[in-house]
């Protein structure tokens, strides 16, 4: 089946091109066209999941290819859905070439059969998996722009305005865009991780095991709150809220690629290959 | 009549024995944001009132011929005509002195007079926004043009300052438009707005406050009312009156300066060009407010020289500093074209200078007269040739005579405007008459 995600790969990379020729030209038919790729890409993505779940009945994430391949396609998913909202034309300047590469990865790693789990059947578990993904895919969106803030700030505060500060936008708006990233992505994941302790409590009788995704899970989240705490109560912005917002980023990663390869735990299964 | 016109004059003047034939001297005797302290300049500012005043006064003195009063918030100048410095000056300090209210002894320290060409050139150089603090500012043009207008009314100007002040006008558009100098100051106001939507993002509703009042401060004001930062406008100045009066214009509202450390929680751009010598805003200030502002951000266009922002401040979180060299910097200009700019305009002013100069000579009467001699004889001697060309039975000697008689009709009949120009009568503007005679005889200027 894998042939067929090579017009998808091929989408979303002519996508991250034209997003590539925008942030160098400027001409908005250019950004206009990478958002229309990433559209039709993301159809042809959607119906390959689709007929991924609907012939094995589960949810596709089975191994490290089917996991990469729905994490890729929730990521687009949630891209799609940001831009409803938000104006911020540079997004796809990352977001795009970030979707092309978690779906050439899947594209690069085989997808090796496997039995079928009656586990992932779970709605608990479907709910968990898609709303932790979605969450990752925001918190990803929250560390670019957070990275685009420091990369603007740096821009003027060192006085030097070339390349990107024409091309960046404005700090407030990078700032609460990346805000709003959060407070979504933080929303996903704390109910993600909810369902997940659920499940959890279904499976194995008990809502916590110490198991090394779940601590870095928790590691994660902690980051996350601490973010909201400081904005909320005594109005962090800025920076230190971009900062915290790619060091969550870090974390995240980690458990989510980390933690299955270098440790050991009950999710080792979703990254097998 | 010739006699008595003489003695007339002899008679006229006090000790200080003017050459009677001599022409007035142009002299601009002022302060500006170079030799005064900002303090000083707002005490001698004149308002329009008080400017017809100290027109009317000066109008009547003896000493000085011509007179415009220039009063802007960075400089106090007299530009007038006069044929003693001495006594010019003396009569323009104690003007200044008893209109201000202010002993002499304050100011004249940072008094400078310059006469003659260098005063022509310095007018030229103010008018083209050569000499403002920054350099190109579009607003000073308009304020010599209302002082003119103002002169011109009050009947305080004459041949000459008319004269200079239209070549100034000139020579400022022509700077404006041969050179960048003009786009450099507005470049700066909009790389200020600029930045400020870099920051902000939509400047709707943010609050603007203006320490000190000056042109290039409301010049960004402007600039960022256009664009829409419709948020209040904060004034504050050492002098309140200023800050009333800027404040009315912009429908904003005033503060003493003492107030600034409140009025910065409210406010998000501040703009400062005040001439204090010390910062006006230091890290202490602002620390304290960042909390109470809940880290919205700061930013500061410090455009006065020196600083009135400390530039430590930009290391803070959400605050930002940019002065006028960093606003330069910013404009992708290199330094070498400014230059180049710089040197071309001076080119521009050396030249309206020069030419000045020449028809300031021209007005003497020697040259108008030999001028005016010359044509006359041109004149009389076609016309003596081509009457003779038809009468071939003329002797040699006969010719001789006839030319002699022309040239002693043109001798006689310019003697009487000849003793008149040369010294038209001590209460006349000598100026003037030879002005008009080169007129009448459609003399070249220049």
């Amino acid at each position: 089946m894998s042939y067929l995600l090579i017009p998808v790969v091929a989408f979303y990379l002519t996508s991250s091109a034209c997003y590539g020729a925008y942030l160098f030209m400027q001409q908005d038919r250019l950004q206009r066209a990478g958002f229309t790729l990433v559209i039709v890409g993301f159809a042809l993505h959607t119906m390959i999941v689709a007929s991924k779940a609907l012939y094995s009945g589960v949810i596709p994430v089975r191994n490290l290819h089917e996991t990469l391949l729905f994490a890729a396609w929730i990521f687009a998913a949630v891209f799609l859905a940001s831009k409803t909202h938000s104006r911020l034309k540079i997004l796809g300047v990352f977001a795009a070439p970030l979707i092309a590469l978690i779906t050439a990865a899947a594209f690069m790693v085989p997808d090796t059969s496997v039995e079928i789990e009656s586990a992932l059947t779970s709605l608990w578990l479907i709910a968990h998996v898609m709303l932790i993904f979605t969450g990752m895919a925001s918190l990803t969106l929250a560390a670019g722009t957070g990275l685009l803030f420091l990369i603007q700030k740096r821009n003027i505060k060192g006085k030097k305005h070339r390349f990107f500060f024409k091309r960046l936008p404005s700090l407030e708006m990078l700032d609460s865009t990346g805000y709003t990233f959060v407070v979504i992505g933080f929303t996903a994941l704390t109910v993600g991780l909810i369902t997940g302790f659920v499940y959890a409590h279904m499976v194995w009788g008990r809502f916590w095991s110490w198991d090394p995704k779940e601590v870095w899970s928790a590691i994660t989240w902690l980051i996350y709150a601490a973010l909201l705490h400081e904005r909320l109560v005594s109005r962090w912005r800025g920076s230190r809220a971009a900062v915290l917002a790619i060091i969550g980023f870090a974390a995240m990663l980690f458990t989510f690629l980390g933690v299955n390869f270098l440790l050991e735990g009950h999710h080792d299964e979703f990254t097998r290959w | 009549m010739t006699n008595s016109r003489d003695g007339n004059a002899a008679g006229n003047e006090t000790g200080m024995t003017p050459k009677q034939d001599a022409l007035p001297e142009i002299f601009v005797i002022g302060i500006n944001h170079v030799s005064a302290p900002v303090d000083l300049r707002e005490q001698l500012a004149f308002s329009t009132d008080q400017s017809e005043a100290a027109l009317a006064a000066l109008k009547k003195s003896d000493t000085i011929q011509e007179i415009l009063i220039i009063s802007t918030c960075n400089r106090v100048e007299f530009l007038l005509t006069a044929l003693c410095r001495e006594s010019a000056v003396k009569t323009v300090t104690e003007a200044l002195s008893k209109a201000k209210g202010t002993p002499a002894r304050l100011f004249e320290p940072a008094l400078y007079v310059h006469s003659g060409d260098k005063a022509v050139r310095h007018v030229f150089r103010v008018t083209s926004s050569l000499d403002s603090m920054i350099v190109g500012e579009p607003q000073i043009l308009g304020q010599i043009k209302d002082a003119y207008r103002l002169a011109v009314d009050n009947k305080a100007t004459g041949v000459m300052l008319n004269r200079l002040l239209h070549k100034a006008f000139s020579t400022a558009k022509r700077v404006r438009s041969e050179t960048g100098i003009g786009d450099r100051a507005v470049s700066i106001s909009h790389a200020a707005v600029e930045l400020a939507k870099k920051i902000f993002g939509q400047l709707d509703g943010k609050t603007v406050l203006l320490i000190g009042a000056g042109e290039m401060a409301e010049l960004a004001v402007e600039h960022l009312h256009r664009n829409r930062a419709s948020g209040s406008l904060l004034v504050a100045n050492r002098t309140f009156e200023a800050a009333v009066r800027l404040a009315h214009r912009f429908s904003g509202s005033a503060f003493r300066f003492e107030e600034i450390g409140k009025t910065l929680i409210h406010a998000d751009i501040i703009i400062s060009s005040t001439g204090s010598r010390e910062y006006v805003i230091d890290q202490g200030l602002v620390r304290p407010i960042m909390r109470a502002r809940r880290n919205r951000p700061l930013f500061f266009i410090d455009i006065a020289v020196p600083r009135d922002i400390d530039p430590e401040i930009n290391r803070m979180d959400n605050a930002y500093v940019y002065d006028i060299d960093d606003l330069h910097g910013v404009i992708n200009e290199n330094i070498s074209t400014r230059k180049d700019e710089s040197v071309k305009a001076e080119r521009i002013i050396d030249e309206a200078v020069i030419r000045f100069g020449h028809w300031r000579e021209s007005l003497d009467a020697v040259p108008t007269i030999k001028e005016i001699r010359g044509k006359l004889a041109n004149i009389a001697e076609a016309e003596l040739e081509k009457t003779l060309q038809s009468m071939g039975h003329l002797s040699r000697e006969d010719i001789a005579s006839l030319g002699k008689m022309i040239d002693s009709i043109v001798n006689k009949s310019l003697h009487d405007p000849m003793i008149f120009l040369k010294n038209p009568g001590s209460h006349r503007d000598k100026s003037l008459y030879i002005d008009i005679a080169r007129k009448i005889f459609n003399l070249e200027d220049e």
